[in-house]
């Protein structure tokens, strides 16, 4: 009787501590930051000039501390323009209405309007610039038919810059993972064995194919809707060179629908090359690997079609799917096929678990190419990943506790230390 | 040998001036991100008659052949030829041949779209209702411990979002608010839902960053069918 369990408790991922080797890593990592810091110096600014009061100017203040500035971190034509607003400025619906932002290219004009900002607004940003020409700046206060000017803030220069100092922390990550990832691959090379958790999606996979060719039925392999610049795809192509050749050793069918026609392309490659190191180049069918449509719901129907009329015993689903997750796993278990699902897209992984027997969750599909494959390389690379996770965990415990610590004590300096954290991970996940 | 080494080189390369480009805001790497999408799109596009071409000879050999399933081969073949003819004229388009878009409103292409393709994708987006109930059926059976936590939040969110669940706990008092079935609703999804969700969101940023790595640096090649 085949397992079809609908919950699966899964064991908390066991990694290995560092070793001793990661300290390359970590200091390079370092060496970075102190890099890093460098860039956090802010571009040259130009504040405003004096005051100029215009109409109405006995109700409401202009402006004041007006700096346009070089945006940071961008490729230029563009300049940051920031003021500190009046005491009136109570926000919208208050006794300001707004603000009218004017730009010359010389100190004494002539001023032409560029844009506007609401109230409560302290900035703005001029996207339409030209890289290394002078410009000036005034921001007027609007309130009902009075207009008061602030000083003349600048000259300012948009610059394209080096580097985007905004995904600094981006960079230290992926620097972080590459070292880790490096690490582990030599190790492993070297004769080290990695403990990697066993993954009954994948353990079943020989199962399936078995069971399928007993049943003298086609096996079907779905990549997911989405095309070859999508990860996951290419993730769900790795996934079927490798049950491609399992099904070519067992002399059985493969049978995969495609929504995308690089996709098809792809997985026709993919797969001939896998009968191909299986030894049965002869028995691979080009046609069982086809085009059905881009659109949605018209390739749910096909693939639907498919499963209806041939009732094949086993279904792959392995790749980015949307709301057509459910319908494709429910026919599926509707034919009593024993199915495999691996996605990354949360949303749709409930939908998995509930009708697929053996659901590969998120960042397990990316892996499932190296524990199939176990090639050490690869082997090395989900430990280094797992690192990387072990990194995540403890930043998340320690901000948690720095951040009750804080509201304990009320000292400000932790609650800062925990944002800081919070908005390393949050920037960088966005 | 060039099979593989050229594509493997394609990959490092692009993959290796992406991964530059996302850091360096500067020229030439500004408009490289942008550049690479183009040239993708022109590829997919070539790639797309392909496919129309695979579609068009798969369905035609099940035609002539007179396969079990050839009825749906010709409803397929003849709606992708009716539309592509359809397109490509511009029939009833208001503005003719050398007017406005294929998709202006009024023409054929704009009524098949309408009125066939609309309500086709609309059916078997509503085939979800009823096989959310099938699969929440099974899920929700309590064949073991696990089982019976998610029969249990299930139904308390279930109850929580609905007029039902307000109705149900009202009467208690403000001191007991904690009980309430909204709030307690409410709580499941922003706190313990969140949570786990984040958690595995962190898991596959960190998947994807491993993996493109793994094939930029040619450790993965198995997307060209060798380990």
């Amino acid at each position: 009787m085949r397992p079809r369990s609908l919950l699966r408790v899964r064991r908390s991922h066991r990694t290995d501590p560092p070793h001793g080797s990661v300290r390359f890593a970590l200091l390079f990592s370092l060496s970075l930051i102190t890099t890093m810091g460098c860039l956090f110096c802010s571009a040259p600014q130009a504040s405003a000039q004096t005051p100029d009061r215009g109409e109405g100017s006995a109700n409401v203040s202009p402006p004041s501390e007006v700096v346009a500035r070089d945006t940071p971190s961008d490729r230029g034509e563009s300049i940051a323009v920031a003021w500190t607003p009046p005491p009136e400025d109570t926000g919208p619906g208050g006794a300001i209405d707004g603000y009218r932002i004017l730009r010359a290219q010389s100190a004494t004009g002539p001023f032409e309007a560029i844009g506007q900002a609401s109230a409560g607004a302290a900035a703005y940003t001029d996207t339409n610039v030209k890289n290394g020409i002078n410009y000036y700046y005034t921001v007027v206060t609007l309130a009902g038919t009075a207009a008061v000017s602030s000083g003349v803030a600048g000259p300012a220069q948009a610059h394209p810059q080096w580097l985007n100092t905004n995904q600094w922390n981006a960079f230290i990550i992926l620097f972080l993972l590459l070292g880790f990832n490096l690490y582990y691959i030599e190790h492993i090379k070297s004769g080290g064995k990695p403990f990697i958790r066993k993954l009954a999606g994948l353990e079943a996979v020989s199962e399936a194919v078995g069971r399928a060719t007993e049943m003298g039925r086609p096996i079907l392999f779905v990549p997911g809707i989405q095309d070859m610049n999508d990860i996951q795809t290419v993730a769900g192509i790795t996934i079927l060179g490798h049950i491609g050749r399992t099904v070519a050793e067992y002399d059985s069918r493969l049978v995969v629908p495609t929504s995308r026609a690089l996709v098809m392309t792809t997985a026709r490659e993919t797969v001939r090359e896998a009968y191909l190191s299986a030894g049965r180049p002869d028995s691979y069918n080009e046609n069982d690997i086809y085009y059905v449509t881009d659109e949605q719901f018209g390739y749910v129907a096909g693939v639907n079609g498919y499963m209806v009329r041939e009732k094949p015993a086993t279904c792959f689903y392995m790749g980015a799917f949307f709301a057509e997750s459910l319908i494709l796993a429910e026919t599926g278990n509707s034919i009593g096929a024993i199915q495999v699902a691996g996605t990354a897209m949360p949303a749709q992984l409930p939908f998995f678990v509930a009708a697929c027997d053996y659901t590969l969750i998120g960042e397990e599909l990316f892996a499932a190419s190296a524990y199939l494959s176990g090639d050490p390389k690869q082997l090395g690379s989900i430990k280094g990943q797992d690192v990387g996770k072990l990194l995540g965990m403890a930043s998340i415990v320690l901000g948690v506790l720095i951040s009750s610590l804080g509201a304990i004590t009320g000292w400000g300096v932790l609650e800062k230390i925990s944002s800081w954290i919070e908005s390393f991970w949050s920037t960088t996940l966005a | 040998m060039v099979r593989q080494t050229i594509p493997l080189m394609i990959t490092a390369i692009v993959g290796f001036v992406l991964v530059v480009a996302y850091f360096i805001p500067h020229p030439p790497f500004d408009t490289l991100r942008e550049d690479f999408a183009i040239y993708f799109d022109i590829i997919a596009s070539v790639a797309f008659i392909l496919g129309a071409g695979n579609l068009i000879m798969m369905h035609g050999s099940k035609i002539s052949k007179r396969d079990k399933s050839w009825g749906y081969s010709a409803v397929t073949v003849g709606g992708f030829i009716l539309v592509l003819l359809i397109g490509l004229t511009k029939i009833g388009n208001p503005d003719g041949f050398r007017g406005s878009s294929v998709t202006a409103e009024g023409s054929y292409f704009d009524y098949v779209y309408r009125y066939i393709f609309r309500p086709c994708a609309a059916t078997m987006f509503a085939l979800l209702a009823f096989y959310v109930a099938s699969a929440s059926f099974r899920a929700f059976r309590a064949k073991n411990a696990e089982a019976t936590i998610l029969l249990l939040v299930a139904f308390i969110i279930l109850l929580g979002r609905t007029f039902v669940g307000t109705l149900l706990t009202s009467w208690l008092p403000d001191s007991l608010f904690f009980l309430k079935i909204p709030y307690l609703a409410e709580k499941i999804m922003t706190v313990l839902n969140f949570a786990g969700n984040r958690a595995i969101m962190i898991g596959i940023a960190l998947g994807i960053i491993s993996t493109s790595l793994k094939v930029i640096i040619g450790i993965d090649r198995s997307y060209l069918g060798a380990d």
